[in-house]
């Protein structure tokens, strides 16, 4: 790979996708035909005393088959921020890769991180130039969530196809099991939550979305996978260890088990 | 029509370096030097935004000496054939030795062809698995490469500084040791540089992914208080 120079008139600045552009790399926007690809299922985000904490099911599906079962869906975009995606499972890991790649890039051409809201809006624009995909059914619907460091809290994006950027003030949910996992949330839902409360109340939303939803996977004591689950505050993401959310599922399968 | 002057090829290199050299050595200095951990960039320059060490991959730092446009267009370069080669193949294609290669064929091509040589002197240093996998590759004006092992000095006076380093550096010394003893080399017997007016960094083994790390004043001014 020869080193890639522009004139200053041309030069693309920090912005990765389109130096992929320049250099002919941009992956493929548009797919043609009914393509059968696996899908990923359930992910919350929830705002806590802290900043936020993010979870998501394991599973992805292709029809009436589970396709994987260890999936990661909520993956790290950077220190402060992180990303849960719902849709077609190729594409959007692809986005997700994009946008991590992203950010480091323009921290490391600029000396500084984007503002969270910077973020923000640059991953609205990726799911917007995803739209002709979209419309061949390969939806991606991301969820993201940071610590915004200028005003010290955390905070919470949602997505439509379109690129449209909503930001949610409490919790939001999305994929095949948003319905079930949302309501849970929306019920125990309060502001003053500690960690522990919002790390047990989102575990709690995703056991439910299981319970109803057959796209979304539970716990799978078995194979011993749980759930992925971090914490984005001030210090940075945190995933949790699984032996941490073993006991997170144990205290809710007792609570099941009494009722 | 009037007819242009033969002038020998000879005088014309000649004369394109000592404009180079001249350009870099009205900067400052900068040291690069392996400690126990990695590799400590530290460089003299008062300035705390206009950077002469910055991260180029996870692995692999860049800094330069001379004119601060030409070596920020070379370490903006850098960042995207890593981050490029990084997306096409995979995060541990990305090495140091290429990258450096890249640098030389760009600044040898600069200095043989246009009208200006580049004013600058740049490092590409890669933090290895191990002590010994540590690289430091200094690429001069001209493109010349030099793969330096244990240290190696960039900018005006690299002599008289080099030669204070060859005397105090010591294989799997510590960090504040590292910097203590790079800061003493640049500043020579007849001053002291305090933290505010140095720029240092590391590239640390033990920082997870990405080991570039910055040491702020106050950092810098606990090592080398030691």
């Amino acid at each position: 790979m020869s080193m890639p120079m522009f004139t200053p008139g041309t030069d693309p600045g920090s912005n990765f996708p389109e130096l992929l552009k320049r250099v002919g790399l941009a992956p493929a926007s548009a797919f043609h035909g009914d393509l059968a690809v696996p899908h990923a299922t359930t992910c919350v985000a929830l705002r806590f005393a802290d900043g936020v904490v993010m979870a998501g099911d394991r599973r992805a599906t292709s029809g009436n088959l589970i396709s994987h079962r260890g999936m990661e869906k909520v993956v790290q975009a950077d220190q402060h921020s992180g990303v849960a995606i719902a849709g077609a499972a190729g594409p959007a890991m692809e986005m997700v890769k994009l946008f991590q790649l992203q950010l480091e890039h323009y921290e490391k051409v600029e000396g500084n991180s984007l503002s969270l809201e910077g973020k923000a809006n640059q991953l609205g624009m990726m799911v917007r130039s995803n739209l002709p995909a979209a419309m061949q059914g390969m939806v991606v619907v991301p969820i993201f969530a940071g610590y915004d460091l200028r005003r010290a809290n955390g905070r919470l994006f949602t997505y439509d196809v379109t690129g449209g950027r909503y930001e949610e003030h409490d919790y939001v949910a999305t994929g095949s099991g948003m319905l079930h996992a949302g309501t849970v949330i929306k019920l125990a839902w309060r502001p003053e939550l500690d960690r522990a409360a919002a790390i047990a109340l989102a575990c709690r939303s995703l056991w439910e979305a299981a319970d109803a939803d057959s796209a979304t996977g539970g716990p799978d004591v078995l194979r011993g996978i749980y759930p992925v689950v971090a914490t984005i505050t001030a210090a940075g993401w945190t995933r949790l260890a699984d032996v941490e959310l073993v006991d997170v599922f144990d205290t809710i399968t007792t609570e099941v088990r009494s009722r | 029509m009037s007819q242009p002057f033969y002038v020998s090829p000879e005088q014309v290199m000649k004369d394109r370096a000592d404009y180079a050299r001249k350009g870099i050595a009205r900067g400052r200095a900068l040291v690069a030097v392996r400690y126990d951990d990695g590799i400590a960039l530290v460089a003299e320059n008062p300035s705390n935004t206009l950077r002469k060490i910055s991260e180029i991959y996870d692995r692999l730092a860049f800094a330069g000496v001379g004119k601060y446009n030409e070596f920020d267009q070379l370490r903006v370069a850098g960042v995207r054939a890593a981050d490029l080669k990084g997306f096409q193949y995979s995060r541990d294609d990305v090495d140091a030795r290429s990258l450096a290669n890249n640098y030389a064929q760009i600044l040898g091509q600069i200095f043989t062809h246009e009208m200006k040589p580049m004013e600058v002197e740049i490092l590409v240093a890669e933090v290895g698995i191990s002590g010994d996998l540590d690289q430091l590759f200094h690429i001069l004006y001209d493109g010349t490469v030099v793969d330096e092992r244990r240290y190696t000095v960039l900018g005006g006076d690299a002599e008289a500084i080099g030669a204070r380093m060859k005397d105090t550096f010591a294989e799997g010394q510590t960090l504040g040791a590292a910097v203590q003893e790079a800061t003493k080399a640049l500043s020579g017997p007849d001053r002291t540089l305090s933290a505010t007016e140095l720029e240092v960094a590391v590239l640390s083994r033990s920082n997870g992914r990405r080991c570039f790390r910055r040491l702020n004043d106050a950092a810098v001014a606990e090592a080398l208080a030691g």
